[in-house]
């Protein structure tokens, strides 16, 4: 995109005294993220300081599984499913990850036929993102009810180092809450998308701004980065 | 693409990386499944962790449509996170070293 996008923010504002002045002169002087919606620009400052937190719950990890003296459990073992009378490593993770991929891609299909004005498709593709999301949270709750009934706590556990179910509960469990954020503000937006808000520029709650087909997008931004996280927990957590 | 508002990409493209993402998260349970040990597991892992989380962010997000200063303002901190990951292996291959001295006995 080489054309400037009009934004309500061109115009020349009245210059304020005192403190007030101070910070205007500081915010409004220059527009740094040029052809980004300003609330794009903001999900992708929230997701940087998002990024921080999840890096520092597995980087945490890190530190305790390589300090630990005791053996680590084997996530390989510990997550097996045994389906028709066979017991097949890890497979619960395996189809939570291409649930939540898949959602990634319906997700991502949303944003396009929003931008194209096609309000049936990206509500029926919002919808769908929506219902994948459920099915993960669904999933991670079956396995962490399995896990406590095995006996795994957040401060030990019966198949080795204490440190595996604090790390196992905080990380998924930050991980699920993300996703069942998500899965909400999806079915709102879904909604708008249905009643016609975007396409007759009703303002949103909390905002005075118009509402468009530009929030599909933020909203995506959201869900792709929960998917992301969601690879480098597969990769780090699980199959370590 | 005509007076196009946002960003707006064919429809083969997200379907094209969704499959490459199945690809990739195959060959990584596959990594498991064959029970690959050592320096192998970890660097098989790692590539297609990689793999996969870039192309999330430069296509679903629509990175690598972005102009340079989000970007850059986005990548550059989040390398940051480097240092944090080496504090955190040093200090924990200290913390392995003492307790094997004092807690462990025979394990030094």
């Amino acid at each position: 995109m080489t054309q400037a996008i009009s934004t309500d923010t061109v115009e020349p504002l009245p210059l304020a005294e005192g403190v007030q002045g101070i910070v205007a002169d500081w915010s409004s002087d220059q527009r740094a993220f040029k052809n980004v919606p300003w609330g794009k620009a903001m999900m992708w400052i929230f997701l940087l300081s998002d990024t921080f937190i999840f890096s520092s719950f597995l980087i945490s990890y890190m530190t305790v599984r390589m300090s630990t003296t005791v053996p680590w459990p084997n996530p390989s073992e510990v997550f097996a499913l045994t389906l028709f009378g066979k017991s097949i490593p890890l497979i619960l993770i395996a189809i939570m990850t291409f649930i939540l991929i898949s959602s990634s891609g319906t997700m991502a299909m949303a944003v396009k036929f929003g931008y194209e004005k096609n309000k049936r498709m990206t509500f029926v593709l919002l919808l769908i993102t929506a219902a994948l999301g459920a099915t993960f949270v669904g999933m991670q709750a079956f396995e962490w009810s399995k896990l406590i009934h095995e006996g795994v706590r957040p401060w030990g556990n019966p198949m080795g180092a204490a440190q595996f179910g604090s790390a196992f509960f905080m990380i998924t469990g930050f991980h699920g809450t993300h996703v069942s954020i998500g899965v909400i503000f999806l079915v709102i937006v879904a909604i708008k998308v249905l009643r016609g808000d975007l396409d007759h520029q009703r303002p949103g709650f909390l905002t005075g701004r118009k509402g468009s087909y530009e929030i599909v997008e933020t909203m995506g931004l959201y869900w792709h980065f929960v998917d992301l996280v969601w690879v480098f927990i597969f990769a780090l957590f699980y199959l370590w | 693409m005509a007076h196009a508002q946002g960003q707006q990409h064919p429809i083969g493209i997200y379907l094209k990386i969704w499959g490459l993402l199945f690809v990739l998260s195959t060959a990584s349970y596959l990594v498991d499944y064959f029970h690959f040990q050592g320096y192998l597991r970890w660097f098989l892992i790692v590539v297609f962790m990689l793999l996969k989380a870039g192309l999330i962010v430069a296509v679903f997000m629509h990175m690598m449509w972005e102009r340079l200063a989000l970007m850059y303002a986005i990548v550059v901190p989040t390398l940051l996170l480097m240092v944090l990951l080496g504090i955190g292996a040093l200090e924990a291959d200290y913390t392995f070293f003492t307790r094997s001295v004092f807690f462990v006995k025979g394990l030094l």
